[in-house]
């Protein structure tokens, strides 16, 4: 059941020209803020630089957002700067939802009115998506401090004692009586032509 | 070799195999057979007497058969641990009565036949595989007379009768007469480089010119008068210093000529040898005379390497190596995570590749190794248990073995090595399996979202995270426009999209449904998009069941670098929207009313290989050809990945 206590954050980023060049993004906002469950709207020239991460934060605080949908760019790019970013105004790093209207609209469209609609299409259906986020919490589990190299060849010893001198417990594991590989069996090797052990 | 043995924190263990991996990143356990060296390793100072007295003498496996030992022997004499071994399989019999004259030869005492293997049970964190390669066997190659002449030898065969520590001590002679050889023939690409699967492999095994001008320089700089001629397809010397060593040798005046030779023969019983080639360059039929050949023999995929990849469910490269987690970005990852890959495992390498990709791998381990816990992306899937029916096929489709099941039992569903991929809650037909983050229910909403409004107007437009959702952003970045009517949902990997995802959308009025994901060789969690070609086929099934159009639904593979591939796809499925009416949506709405959802379309073992009819769904070409589910599907015509696999008329 979607939460009937929902208070979603819609930012949309002109990206200069790269996005409002293309899309009418005040129309986008106005739109955004019409959405059910949608608290506020915000248009920024660049929601990624920090002027735009504070207005995020700050609008978290004021208006007790608990989803983010950053209407932007691929979240190939900034997702993972976005999460932090809510994260850092005490939101769960898995309430983020990015709307990518640059790379998959802005820059592949080349009617105006055409791009304004898709971008609407794509923020309607990323706050959507924003509706059923949970906040997640990432697993942790123990490591042992210890590795395996499988094989004794010139990759198997050089791993073996980049990993030692590190300072962790290594097992190499050679099939053979000696280690060695093929390296040891070669007379000389190039390009000084000098010898292999 | 030798800072291995003395390293505080390494412990070696040769003559020994890995049986068994178990568990996930962080958390490994390996079963370790050690087997009996029936010489103490720690005791025996390598002197050698028991040898002397050993009265078995066997083709001495590091002098590539050309020199021998004895069934006690030390592999080599830098060989780490410095110390004996008995072959137990040559040995005349572990009890003294039989033999025993080693026993009696040790004045340390170290050796003794009461000892057994020893099975170890280790627990790592991260694990390098680092399994090489093996040398191509020449022997297939008739033309070359390899075996049946005695002066054709390989490069590795080569590399002993000129070292000083090999059968000859270092006194360069021909195999057949120990005769020092005056002319030397080299024959590169032997088993690398040719479409046929008789004659090698298609790949370039990397380090066979290098390793021909090194010999070739090696014997001028020693033996000035022997005359050395190299026949090759390319020349490639492509690394530092490469260049200027082939530039030494064609100066030291070893001749390159441009060509393979197509016949050998024996000159009478000179044990000489008589080469034909094309001469390439020169465009004429040569023939030459050798005292010696060489055969540069490619690189293969280690023997060895195999179980340790079923053991950590690793995926293979076309070539038979390692395939990495990324070909440029992550070269040393694998798809399993706290596995890496280290030196000619993942490709032919030489020493200063394996050194270089060694060092990479240690240091991605030691990262992980540094830390005291590790954080999973909570993108894993969850087991309802009041749900589940306690089938199994969830475990039957996880690529990445995270999923365990018996008979019976509710399976156990290890986060830790879940990636996410989604493979089992579209296979789960009782929804019992949910994904973290990428809900069912988030999709739902999507769908609705996309189609509230014009949804005649809608392509619905599935991407997975890796490729296909990067080749859109790619075909962005080159501003490659396209027409505005897809809307895409992304998953991690297009085996999320559960059959019921495409349902739902045709019953809320999608035109077009569109799925995109890796090509096959990229798919990023090893071969789950095989998952969703097995759902593609049921679902076309399913369509013309319910009477409906099957090419509404359709299948792309596109990565992450092809742009243009997207755009075209999306330009393909707009028009193909464009030809379904309203009347057609209507209809779907009722005709899937009732309808079931399909279940995927498995392929049995006897399809493998067979006649089959193919039906592209995009341009609507069909053709007869082979099945094999391990192919990636392509249109000849349009090159569409939405191939229909017909199912055959029953012969009635």
């Amino acid at each position: 059941m979607i939460r009937d206590d929902l208070r979603i954050g819609v930012f949309v980023c002109d990206c200069g020209s790269n996005i409002a060049g293309m899309v009418d993004t005040e129309a986008l906002r106005e739109y955004a803020g019409t959405l059910p469950q949608v608290e506020l709207s915000i248009r920024n020239k660049y929601t990624c630089a920090d002027p735009g991460q504070q207005e995020i934060q700050k609008s978290i605080y004021e208006h007790n957002l608990n989803r983010v949908v950053v209407a932007s760019c691929s979240p190939a790019s900034y997702e993972p700067i976005f999460r932090q970013c809510i994260e850092g105004a005490g939101l769960n790093r898995y309430l983020l939802e990015m709307a990518n209207i640059r790379e998959h609209c802005s820059w592949v469209t080349d009617d105006k009115a055409d791009a304004t609609q898709k971008a609407k299409d794509i923020v309607n259906v990323a706050v959507a998506r924003a509706r059923w986020l949970y906040p997640q919490d990432e697993e942790k589990i123990p490591v042992t401090d210890a590795a395996l190299v499988v094989g004794g060849g010139i990759a198997g010893i050089q791993a073996a004692l980049d990993i030692a001198d590190s300072g962790h417990k290594v097992y190499l594991v050679e099939k053979k009586p000696s280690i060695g590989g093929i390296m040891a069996q070669l007379d000389k090797v190039y390009p000084d032509i000098e010898c292999s052990i | 070799m030798m800072d291995v043995g003395r390293h505080p924190n390494i412990e070696l263990l040769t003559y020994s195999e890995v049986e068994d991996i178990r568990g996930y990143v962080g958390n490994f356990t390996a079963h370790i057979r050690r087997k009996a060296r029936y010489v103490d390793e720690d005791e025996c100072t390598g002197c050698g007497d028991c040898a002397k007295e050993c009265p078995v003498v066997v083709p001495d496996e590091f002098q590539m058969g050309l020199g021998s030992r004895k069934a006690i022997y030390i592999p080599f004499p830098q060989a780490v641990p410095s110390a004996y071994i008995v072959e137990d399989k040559e040995c005349l019999g572990q009890n003294p009565i039989a033999c025993g004259k080693c026993i009696e030869a040790c004045e340390k005492n170290c050796i003794s036949f009461d000892v057994q293997d020893e099975h170890l049970e280790i627990n790592v964190g991260a694990i390098v595989v680092a399994t090489g390669m093996d040398v191509y066997d020449p022997t297939a190659l008739d033309e070359y007379g390899y075996r049946r002449f005695p002066n054709v030898v390989t490069s590795m065969e080569f590399e002993r009768l000129v070292s000083t520590g090999g059968p000859l001590e270092g006194h360069l002679g021909r195999p057949g007469d120990l005769k020092q050889p005056r002319k030397i023939g080299f024959i590169q690409c032997v088993g690398s480089r040719t479409q046929n699967p008789e004659k090698g492999n298609p790949y370039c095994s990397n380090v066979c010119c290098m390793n021909t001008i090194k010999a070739a320089q090696y014997l001028k700089d020693n033996y000035p008068e022997i005359d050395i001629s190299v026949f090759y397809m390319d020349l490639r010397a492509f690394g530092k210093g490469f260049e200027e060593l082939l530039m030494r040798s064609k100066a030291s005046g070893v001749r390159f000529i441009r060509g393979l030779p197509g016949d050998i023969e024996e000159v009478d019983d000179t044990g000489d040898l008589r080469v034909t080639v094309e001469n390439t360059t020169a465009k004429r039929l040569e023939k030459h005379e050798f005292d010696m050949l060489v055969l540069a023999v490619g690189a293969t995929p280690a023997m060895g390497t195999e179980p340790v990849r079923r053991l950590v469910s690793l995926s293979k490269s076309p070539s038979g190596f390692l395939k990495e987690a990324h070909s440029k970005l992550k070269p040393v990852d694998t798809p399993t995570k706290g596995v890496y890959i280290a030196g000619a495992a993942e490709s032919p390498k030489d020493i200063r590749e394996s050194v270089t990709q060694a060092g990479a791998a240690s240091s991605k381990a030691s990262i992980l190794l540094n830390k005291s816990k590790f954080s999973i992306e909570a993108i894993t899937s969850v087991l309802d248990e009041d749900i589940c029916k306690k089938c199994g096929q969830c475990a039957s489709v996880c690529p990445f073995a995270a999923i365990t099941w018996e008979k019976k039992q509710l399976p156990k569903l290890i986060s830790a090595a879940c990636v996410g991929c989604g493979n089992c809650a579209a296979e789960c037909r009782y929804g019992a399996i949910k994904m973290r983050h990428f809900s069912d229910q988030a999709v739902y909403a999507q769908i609705d979202a996309m189609l509230e409004e014009n949804s005649a107007n809608k392509i619905v437009a599935f991407a997975c995270n890796w490729c296909s959702y990067a080749g859109a952003d790619t075909a962005g970045v080159g501003r490659m426009a396209y027409p505005p009517n897809a809307r895409i949902i992304r998953t991690m990997c297009s085996a999320r999209v559960n059959p019921e995802f495409i349902w739902y959308a045709f019953k809320k009025g999608a035109p077009v449904v569109l799925i995109s994901g890796c090509h096959y060789v990229d798919c990023h969690y090893i071969d789950a998009n095989r998952s969703t070609v097995r759902r593609m086929d049921g679902l076309w099934d399913g369509l013309e069941k319910a009477g409906l159009r099957t090419d509404r639904l359709l299948l792309e593979w596109c990565s992450a670098a092809e742009g243009g591939r997207w755009q075209t796809i999306m330009k393909e499925t707009e028009k193909k929207r464009q030809s379904v009416t309203s009347e057609e949506i209507d209809g779907t709405r009722t005709a899937l009313e009732d309808a079931k959802i399909p279940r995927p379309r498995n392929p049995k073992a006897s399809d493998e290989n067979q006649d089959a009819d193919f039906v592209c769904m995009r341009c609507g070409y069909s053709w007869k050809g082979n099945y094999r589910s391990n192919v990636e599907r392509i249109c000849p015509q349009c090159r569409s990945n939405s191939i229909r696999w017909l199912k055959k008329k029953k012969n009635k």
